[in-house]
């Protein structure tokens, strides 16, 4: 009898939590944007083995040799570096609540990555007006594709940047910028570790 | 009744004092200092620079000890970028970020190194298609001998035309 009343009592406990426990607000959104840069790092992994498989299949169309400038791809590594440490003041600058400082770190970031869009979609031009066009051969294909996905990510990164920007300057550094900011910092990072293997898969192998 | 409250609070309590530590810790708010930007910038310019003058200005002549010390340059900064830059570390969100880009990484290398592989012996196995296009603009230095061989010439012509 008594031992009947204890297995009646104490199993209904154990099958689901009394409370909801709370969550402080975004306590979760940095992990969670962490997983969508891993997915998005998967994109990208899919595109550097299909630039792997295609990068020999000119076509009998231009080869590496023929259209990459590495003094163009230098300058443009130069700038996505640049812009990676000045995001970094501006994660210091926000750590000492100094809005105009954030502020001003984010403008510069921006206008560094502008001129990487820049030059990008130049070396795209000059390279197009050359008949070197991504329907050329397999090798522009997987070409235009790796890198301009890498470019599109950069032109969305600017234009969180800018959206952000005018979101601290009429909010101020508020938790949910500071979260913003945050996010940002790892987006942007992120797309100069990718772009550290376009620099080296893309470009100085196939040059050597 | 007066014991299941406890034993429910309990693991929530310690769960929040851990959320509040590992909030405390991400987005690299805790360590995100100027030291440790600066370090990686300067390493980074340095694992950069290095590659481009390895290749613009060719003081190896050998192509298979460039491209191994460029690609082993490369796999070195993006460790430099994921420390200093992304602050990661085994310990933020209570090891979640670490487990997450391990999981990915092997992703990453499965799908590349798996593509290029099966690829590779696909392209072998297909030759006579293959080295069409190849012989024609020189890409293979293996391939230009097979031209001097007459059924190696013909061989893929006629498969063509009989598909």
């Amino acid at each position: 009898m008594s031992s009947a009343t204890n297995t009646a009592t104490t199993p209904p406990e154990a099958f689901f939590a009394l409370e909801e426990h709370e969550h402080a607000a975004g306590s979760s959104t940095m992990l969670g944007f962490w997983f969508y840069l891993m997915s998005d790092c998967l994109i990208f992994a899919v595109l550097f083995a299909t630039y792997g498989v295609l990068a020999g299949n000119y076509a009998a169309g231009p080869r590496p040799e023929d259209i990459f400038e590495l003094h163009l791809v230098a300058v443009n590594t130069g700038l996505l570096l640049f812009s990676s440490i000045t995001y970094g003041f501006a994660m210091i600058a926000m750590q000492a609540r100094r809005k105009a400082l954030v502020l001003l770190w984010l403008g510069v970031t921006g206008l560094l990555g502008a001129c990487f869009l820049g030059i990008e979609l130049y070396e795209f031009g000059v390279m197009i007006a050359e008949g070197a066009t991504p329907q050329r051969s397999g090798f522009l294909s997987s070409f235009f594709t790796l890198v301009g996905t890498h470019g599109l990510h950069v032109a969305f990164g600017l234009v969180w940047l800018a959206t952000l920007m005018i979101q601290i300057g009429s909010r101020g550094l508020i938790d949910a910028n500071r979260r913003r900011v945050m996010c940002l910092s790892m987006f942007w990072h992120f797309l100069d570790v990718v772009w550290i293997g376009v620099f080296t898969f893309v470009y100085l192998i196939r040059m050597i | 009744m007066a014991t299941s409250p406890n034993t429910s609070t309990t693991p929530h309590g310690a769960a929040k004092a851990q959320d509040g530590a590992s909030s405390h810790m991400e987005g690299g708010e805790a360590h995100a200092t100027l030291g440790g930007y600066v370090t990686g910038f300067l390493l980074s310019v340095v694992m950069t620079a290095i590659p481009f003058w390895l290749v613009m200005a060719r003081p190896i002549e050998d192509g298979a000890i460039t491209a191994t010390l460029v690609v082993a340059f490369a796999i070195g900064q993006i460790f430099v970028h994921m420390i200093y830059f992304l602050h990661m570390d085994s310990k933020s969100e209570g090891g979640w970020t670490i487990m997450a880009l391990i999981f990915t990484a092997v992703l990453v290398i499965i799908c590349i190194s798996g593509s290029l592989w099966v690829m590779y012996h696909l392209n072998q196995n297909m030759m006579p298609m293959g080295d069409m296009p190849m012989e024609h603009d020189g890409a293979m230095g293996g391939m230009s001998g097979h031209t001097d061989n007459p059924v190696n010439q013909i061989a893929p012509f006629g498969s063509v035309e009989e598909n």
